[in-house]
């Protein structure tokens, strides 16, 4: 769905989303390096379990979120990547315990 | 706890522009944002894009590079910053409560200015909660702060000089931009001439020109440009795959993995409303603005708003008007006298004037096709806990008169956005089935916390008194 | 529209479209009376709003057993209430009675809790209701934290949600041929013999009953129809959190999980006027009490805050009288608005639409407020 411009332009980091290695670059928020790597939907509503991406990519729309190093609902566009963060999408409410 | 001569709220141009004023002349000012970085969402990234990918400058545009500037002077103002932190209260005490790597604390001042900024209008079309589909900005954001083109065909949907922008800029990156679905329509282009002589006079001309250039150059992209776009549909089961519309009566359908909305920016208005401020409907730009004077006072004393959250005007106006906020406050503490602000305010009077000289004509071209305030009955208004139109107009229908009887009884606005992206949308439907102006419905009550904090920050923060 | 001049017709005129209100309006439609609810504007205190939802039976009526034996009897009612909503409007109001529960975080609080559960034993009869150890408490409840000596527990509890259970009694009455007025200002009530005129603005109602349950309102309106209803605001403070698992069945006086996933926590008492915002230093405490019973709460986020005015009266027992000088007109509040729905709706009602107050409700007239001190 998207590409880099100019790969390489910065550092290369590795998450692993959902057990396989995604690449990104220093900078990019969680939800960018989701989207670059063609991860398309992020979540699904607690609601009507519905699936949903990143809408407005500025912390407004909180649809955005996903699970990110054991914490759920977090807005993977307000988060910038660090080397090897676990991402997992998040699967309608978030657990309690 | 911190005390503070001023604290500013948002690093876009209205904040960085205040920032740097205030500590520029002495005053112990601290910057508050939400991003890593500064610079807002018009100039987001600049600093890092200026470091790793200066290339984009040119694909981004020379209005995109002045931010670098505003950045640079409020990197050598000397003013206190504190990025990444999320405040979640600001009192009328002027007491700012803010949530930064998981801690929260509290910071006082004797003056506060708010510039959060603007936020894309919603646009409820049906499908528009699909993957795939996002703000006009979204796409621009992952542009500048990542590099990152579509390579799947982007449909860019809406009106308004974003959107064009955009279109132009994703010309220039190479992105696989296949329509422009333009939903401007005649009578807006019509009723928009007769404020065309006064942008001109006023000082508007360069961005009349910039309109025509970004014209020309998507003109020459060769992109399809459909004009007087109606009854946009997004289609798609679990992701957009489609998006269908009308033109000059009939109705195409369009492949599209990737949709891009806009229908204009509105002020950011949770923390103004938080903190009880009047607001007033604007009939023609079709958004609520709080109360302020012409240096950005509201009504509670020493709490100011500059910039797009106080009215939409752009990004240099934001600067203007943000630069008038900070003499104010510096005449409100004490460190000038209102002669002496009147004089180095004479510059940025003018220049702000000549920025807002081009709205009238933009606000009446550009306002919003009536069934993007008013969606069908079938279209999904609350995201966050998925309430449609219909759902609104049902239980007005049962004698509810605003949007909080509306929120109690539906649950609108009880979602994780605190009502950000539906209230807009649950106000106007409110208003249209009780045949009402807006500014009588009213809006959601908003109330701290401004975003989500958890239950241990809350009960481990400092200076609780 | 609204004519000038216009008048308008009815068996029973209720004034305050709260959960008091719109309970006793529903039950009046229900027992047959063309029924009018008058209510404010969008904006208002509105205590129905800022309910916490519990249908709460331990502890109501200390030392006032006309109090408990009220509440017991609403908890009963409450089910018919449900579902007779359920039927007529389709709204589930989210119902559930599978006991609460009382958190002792100290051994100060078992010992005050223990005393209660015994006196009210002895001045109302049980219900049931007992201290738990810790230990008991866990096999109900996992995850507590270790503050949690025991707590109270009573099988009669319960909760529901206070917004659904509004919207469901409008709907419901509007369902019986009732009509719902909002956007409202009571200016004044004129009585007459038989009849009781209600302006607001250029319209008038006229009804041959009248109730008021205007909440925080009722000071002003009670005196025109020769009722006293001397009502004062004592906020509390209530935070919701993001939706998550269930983990919470019962609902607890401070904690409760809702229908929806999210948790409520509460709460406070504090006497400041009309201010129905929130502070720090409150919902700080709020925070501290609810990590220290379920630890896992600490990362949870909270989405939503407000502070709620409760309607208390001097003793903060309910006032329900019929104006001795103006008969028909009756006075109905109460800060339990949520657990006295069931008695206010399939009690109280029908006993306004016969005429007369049972006997069971003579010492919540507002006499007892001048009796003076010996």
């Amino acid at each position: 769905m998207f590409q880099r411009i100019d790969p390489g332009a910065a550092p290369g980091l590795r998450l692993d989303f959902e057990g396989r290695t995604i690449s990104a670059e220093a900078g990019d928020t969680v939800a960018a390096a989701l989207l670059a790597a063609g991860v398309g939907w992020f979540r699904e509503t607690p609601v009507g379990n519905r699936a949903r991406g990143p809408y407005c990519m500025m912390g407004v729309c909180f649809d955005c979120l996903v699970e990110i190093d054991g914490v759920p609902n977090r807005q993977a566009c307000m988060v910038t990547v660090a080397d090897g963060m676990r991402v997992r999408r998040q699967h309608g409410a978030r657990d309690s315990a | 706890m911190s005390a503070w001569d001023a604290i500013v709220i948002g690093a876009g141009p209205a904040g960085l522009a205040a920032a740097s004023v205030l500590a520029e002349r002495g005053a112990n000012a601290l910057l508050i944002d939400e991003q890593p970085a500064p610079g807002g969402q018009i100039y987001r990234g600049i600093e890092q894009l200026a470091a790793t990918r200066p290339g984009l400058l040119a694909v981004l545009g020379p209005d995109y590079a002045h931010g670098a500037d505003l950045v640079q002077r409020f990197r050598a103002s000397g003013a206190a910053y504190l990025p990444g932190s999320t405040v979640w209260q600001v009192t009328p005490e002027r007491e700012v409560w803010l949530s930064g790597a998981g801690r929260s604390a509290r910071h006082d001042a004797k003056a506060i200015l708010l510039a959060t900024g603007a936020m894309e209008r919603p646009v409820p079309v049906p499908g528009w909660t699909l993957p795939g589909v996002m703000t006009a900005g979204a796409v621009q954001i992952l542009l500048k702060s990542s590099g990152l083109r579509a390579d799947a065909p982007l449909v860019l949907a809406g009106s308004g000089p974003l959107l064009y922008l955009l279109a132009q800029q994703c010309l220039a990156a190479g992105a696989r931009l296949s329509a422009i679905l333009d939903t401007t329509s005649a009578a807006n282009e019509r009723a928009a001439l007769a404020h065309l002589p006064a942008a001109v006079v006023g000082g508007g001309l360069p961005y009349l020109r910039k309109g025509l250039q970004l014209r020309k150059a998507i003109a020459k992209g060769g992109v399809k440009w459909v004009r007087h776009v109606t009854k946009l549909r997004i289609e798609g089961t679990d992701a957009a795959t489609a998006i269908t519309f009308e033109s000059k009566g009939r109705t195409e359908r369009l492949p599209a993995a990737l949709v891009a909305l806009h229908e204009g920016v509105i002020p950011a208005q949770q923390m103004t409303r938080a903190l009880g401020l009047d607001h007033s409907w604007d009939a023609v730009a079709q958004c609520f603005r709080p109360a302020v004077d012409a240096w950005g006072n509201s009504a509670i004393p020493g709490i100011l708003v500059a910039g797009d959250s106080a009215g939409i005007g752009g990004a240099r106006a934001a600067e203007h008007a943000g630069r008038l906020a900070g003499l104010e406050i510096l005449r409100h503490l004490g460190r000038i006298d209102g002669a002496a602000r009147d004089r180095l305010a004479a510059s940025d009077r003018r220049g702000l004037a000549a920025h807002l000289a081009v709205r009238p004509f933009l606000d009446r071209l550009y306002a919003p096709p009536p069934d993007i305030l008013r969606p069908a009955d079938e279209v999904t208004i609350c995201r966050c806990e998925e309430i449609t139109a219909g759902a609104v107009r049902a239980v007005v229908a049962q004698g509810c008169q605003g949007p909080n009887q509306a929120k109690s009884f539906l649950r609108c606005g009880m979602g994780p956005c605190q009502g950000r992206l539906c209230g807009p949308t649950v106000t106007s439907v409110i208003a249209g089935a009780l045949a009402r102006p807006e500014a009588e419905v009213g809006y959601f009550r908003i109330r701290p916390p401004l975003k989500p904090v958890t239950l241990g920050e809350l009960a481990d923060m400092d200076a609780v008194e | 529209m609204r004519a000038a001049g216009a008048t308008a017709t009815f068996d029973a005129a209720v004034i305050g479209g709260g959960l008091v209100g719109g309970a006793i309006a529903w039950g009046l439609a229900r027992a047959g009376a063309a029924t009018a609810l008058i209510d404010e504007g969008d904006v208002a205190f509105r205590a129905a709003r800022g309910n916490f939802g519990l249908v709460w039976v331990q502890s109501k009526g200390d030392n006032r057993p006309e109090y408990a034996h009220w509440t017991r009897r609403s908890a009963e009612l409450w089910p018919g209430l449900a579902a007779s909503l359920a039927d007529e409007t389709g709204v589930d109001v989210g119902l559930a009675q599978p006991g609460g529960l009382h958190f002792c975080l100290s051994e100060a609080e078992m010992e005050a809790r223990g005393a209660l559960i015994n006196r009210m034993h002895n001045q109302s009869g049980g219900i049931g209701a007992r201290l738990l150890s810790r230990a008991e408490v866990q096999d109900m409840v996992p995850g507590l934290g270790p503050e949690v000596r025991g707590a109270s527990y009573s099988p009669a509890d319960g909760h529901a949600s206070p917004l659904y259970l509004l919207r469901a009694l409008h709907a419901g009455l509007i369902g019986r041929g009732g009509r719902y007025l909002p956007g409202r200002t009571v200016e004044r009530i004129e009585p007459a013999p038989g009849s009781f005129t209600i302006v607001c603005g250029a319209e008038r109602f006229v009804s041959a009953k009248l109730v008021i349950a205007a909440g925080l309102g009722s000071r002003r309106l009670a005196p025109m129809a020769g009722l006293d209803m001397p009502v004062d605001p004592l906020r509390g403070q209530i935070m919701v959190t993001e939706r998550m698992q269930r983990f919470l069945d019962m609902p607890t006086v401070f904690i409760r999980q809702t229908a929806e996933g999210s948790v409520m926590v509460g709460d406070s008492h504090e006497d400041v006027g009309f201010d129905n915002g929130t502070t720090p230093a409150v919902l700080q405490d709020i925070a501290r009490r609810s990590v220290a019973t379920f630890p896992a709460l600490a990362d949870k986020q909270i989405v939503r805050a407000w502070g709620a005015l409760r309607v208390m009266t001097p003793d903060g027992f309910p006032i329900y009288e019929q104006s001795a000088r103006f008969p028909g007109a009756f006075a109905a509040t109460c800060h339990s608005g949520v657990t006295l729905a069931g008695a206010h709706a399939l009690a109280l009602a029908p006993a306004i639409a016969a005429g007369a107050l049972p006997p069971a409700l003579d010492s919540f007239a507002s006499d007892r407020f001048h009796v003076s001190a010996d």
